[in-house]
């Protein structure tokens, strides 16, 4: 069992990336879309504690940033669950294509 | 030393009264608005008269020469370190007479028209408008350069124009004024290249400077100005005669002289100011200003403003003779005098004796404003009393108009020539310079002399004579004192202005001419004037049938001078089907297919990309996700690989 090292787990945050952008731009439930932002965001947060790890290990910057962006994904992921709550409430849907009439 | 005051008062009293009448005259003057603007006026033609008093026999004569004086001068534009436009006072024998004719003559106007126009509703806008007219031409008398004469030349364009539209109810009036303007403009219109090309060639506006600048031989503006040419004709040939067609265009010459005739549309008095005695002899004035230039540069321009003056002289008298409006038959007689005026110039030469046309040309302008605003005042008062300007309305006046038949007969006998009346020394001083040196043009000035006198005396015995008046109606008679003063003084001026020695005051180059005044000389004018009255008297003065036969013996000549030659007819016929078609219409064309046609495609241009980026906003929160995405795939290989 040998070790994982950096790459390992940039490969595994690119991938989780990648799939959460083409869950964002596949999906049509706000819902699974607000899902594939977290998985971005946590992708985020992977690449901040590896490279925090395996390049400054001395340091703490990685890791409260990583705090921070965790913090935030909540805040975000409850006014985006309180617009879409909303949204429900007038479109009867939670469906990307009912968000369109908000360019009037 | 003249007094700057003064003389920069003599035109802004008029000025001062057009904007009191012009802004608050409706509201507070009302009738007294008339009283005030004669008022102002009187105040200025006094101080006119002193001025040419002092110029004349006080300070204006030094070393035995008249002296150009300029007492009040400023700039007005700064272009450049040696280019600016100034205004000015210039004093000089020209301007001093021009200023008495003008204060006088709308003096005149201002009184008389207290009467003529009384209980018109638009009596204070009247008086503005007059006052506007002397402040344009006292301004224009007294420019110190070319340029100040222009902008004051197109002031009295516009106060014309005013004027002869007046009546603004009538299409005629609307039309005539229209015409005037049309024309005259047209006409500036080369006086501003012509000033462009002087001033160019002479690197300054300034009358003095550019006179002396272009009549030094061997100046270096002169041999710089030798190099130009257009046509084959020197740039300074040109300069000239555009500078004599703006002139030609105010002063009615053939062929610019179409709006003359129509001006008299406008209210009688103004006719008599601006139609006869001051405006129209402006290009007079201006080529008496020029006139060194003229002489000494561009003879061959000064010979063919001979020419134009001789045939509108002899143009116009024929055409007068057939007219039966008598307003019309005064145009054209001015039209005939302002061409005496015009040709006398050109026969002249510059400095001595040799000058004798330049001193007539300007005592003729002289007197000419005291008889033909006479006689235009005189047909005021009988439009006044028969409310016609027909001459078949008319006819055995002289009872019930006794002043206005005695006034208009001495203006009568003034311009046929009869001696010893104001118009025959002026004539006499003309026709002798024609003589001298052009013996063409002299013969063609005797002949119109004759003409003038016959017309004048068919328009006297058709008026006051001819068949017997049967008064219908309410009749106001003469109009009262304000409107007979005016006759007895310009009367007076008929009578006795030819006793002026004008010879010694206004010469071409300031010093006095010798008067040679040769009684054997006139007596060819005198018998031929006294001839065409003697006409006249035959056939007009009862009613016969001669008139008709005559007309009818000269068939198509009577009735091409009927219809004044069919010049009118022409210029319809180059304006409405030539210019019209060939350049009105292309450029028509031009104008709505590539003019327009660029800015619509500027605006599709704009809509089609408007419609586009429109589209980009299309609320799709995926496509904005696709946005940012791509932006910041494009950044990051931009970032990383480019810089």
């Amino acid at each position: 069992m040998m070790e994982p090292g950096l790459y390992h787990i940039l490969f595994i945050s690119a991938a989780l990336f990648f799939i959460g952008i083409y869950g964002f731009f596949t999906r049509r439930n706000l819902i699974t879309m607000l899902m594939s932002t977290e998985l971005i965001l946590n992708s985020v947060n992977l690449n901040f504690i590896a490279f925090n790890k395996y390049l400054w290990p001395g340091k703490m910057d990685g890791l409260f940033f990583t705090v921070f962006v965790i913090a935030i994904a909540a805040a975000e992921a409850a006014v985006g669950i309180a617009i879409i709550i909303n949204l429900y409430r007038s479109h009867q849907s939670i469906d990307v294509a009912s968000a369109e009439d908000l360019k009037y | 030393m003249p007094n700057a005051i003064n003389i920069a008062l003599i035109p802004l009293l008029p000025f001062a009264g057009f904007l009191l009448l012009g802004l608050f005259g409706k509201k507070f003057f009302g009738k007294t608005a008339g009283l005030i603007g004669t008022a102002l006026l009187l105040v200025s033609c006094l101080l006119a008269f002193q001025t040419a008093y002092d110029y004349f026999f006080v300070y204006g004569k030094v070393n035995g020469a008249y002296q150009q004086f300029v007492p009040m001068q400023f700039v007005w534009l700064q272009f450049s370190k040696t280019l600016s436009i100034d205004m000015g006072l210039m004093i000089d024998p020209i301007s001093v007479v021009m200023l008495v004719v003008v204060t006088f003559v709308s003096l005149m106007v201002h009184i008389y028209s207290l009467g003529y126009m009384k209980g018109e509703a638009r009596f204070p806008v009247y008086y503005s408008f007059l006052g506007l007219f002397s402040f344009s031409m006292l301004g224009l008398v007294l420019a110190t350069n070319i340029f100040q004469i222009y902008i004051f030349w197109e002031l009295v364009g516009v106060s014309s124009f005013l004027l002869i539209g007046f009546y603004y109810e009538k299409p005629s009036a609307v039309a005539a004024s229209k015409k005037a303007f049309i024309v005259t403009r047209f006409a500036d219109f080369g006086f501003l290249i012509g000033i462009l090309i002087l001033s160019y060639c002479s690197n300054t506006l300034s009358f003095a400077e550019l006179i002396q600048r272009l009549t030094t031989p061997g100046s270096s503006e002169l041999q710089t100005a030798a190099g130009y040419s257009f046509l084959g004709i020197s740039a300074l040939t040109w300069g000239a005669a555009l500078v004599f067609i703006g002139g030609a265009g105010k002063s009615a010459m053939f062929p610019l002289h179409i709006w003359l005739p129509d001006a008299m549309e406008g209210p009688t008095p103004v006719s008599a100011l601006i139609h006869a005695a001051t405006m129209v002899v402006a290009g007079v004035y201006l080529v008496a200003r020029l006139f060194p230039v003229f002489a000494l540069t561009t003879p061959e321009v000064l010979e063919g403003i001979g020419w134009v003056g001789a045939v509108s002289a002899i143009f116009a008298a024929v055409i007068a003779c057939t007219q039966t409006d008598i307003k019309r038959v005064l145009a054209y007689s001015t039209m005939s005098q302002i061409g005496y005026m015009m040709f006398a110039l050109g026969v002249s030469k510059y400095g001595g004796e040799e000058g004798l046309g330049y001193t007539a040309s300007i005592f003729h302008l002289f007197t000419h404003a005291m008889f033909k605003a006479l006689l235009f005042l005189g047909a005021g008062s009988v439009i006044h009393y028969v409310h016609s300007n027909e001459m078949k309305d008319m006819g055995g006046l002289r009872k019930f108009l006794p002043v206005t038949h005695i006034t208009f007969l001495i203006a009568c006998l003034a311009i046929a020539g009869v001696p010893p009346l104001a118009g025959f020394f002026s004539k006499e001083e003309i026709l002798l310079a024609a003589y001298q040196h052009n013996q063409a043009i002299y013969y063609i000035a005797l002949i119109t002399s004759g003409i003038t006198a016959f017309y004048m005396f068919r328009l006297y015995f058709n008026i006051f004579w001819s068949k017997p008046y049967h008064p219908h109606g309410e009749h106001q008679g003469e109009g009262g004192f304000v409107m007979t003063l005016p006759l007895f003084l310009l009367a007076a001026g008929a009578l006795f202005a030819g006793f002026i020695p004008f010879g010694t005051l206004v010469s071409s180059d300031g010093k006095p001419l010798e008067s040679h005044f040769h009684l054997s000389f006139s007596i060819a004018p005198v018998a031929l004037g006294l001839a065409g009255i003697a006409a006249a008297m035959v056939l007009y003065k009862s009613q016969n049938e001669r008139p008709g036969r005559i007309s009818a013996s000269l068939g198509g000549l009577y009735t091409a001078a009927c219809h004044k030659f069919y010049i009118d007819e022409l210029y319809l016929f180059v304006t409405r089907k030539v210019l019209f078609n060939l350049v009105g219409r292309p450029a028509a064309w031009f104008d709505r297919n590539v003019v327009d046609g660029l800015v619509n495609v500027t605006g599709n241009i704009t809509l089609s990309l408007s419609e586009g980026i429109r589209k980009m906003q299309s609320g799709k929160v995926q496509q904005y996700g696709i946005y940012v995405l791509s932006a910041v795939i494009v950044l990051s290989v931009l970032f990383i690989y480019v810089w």
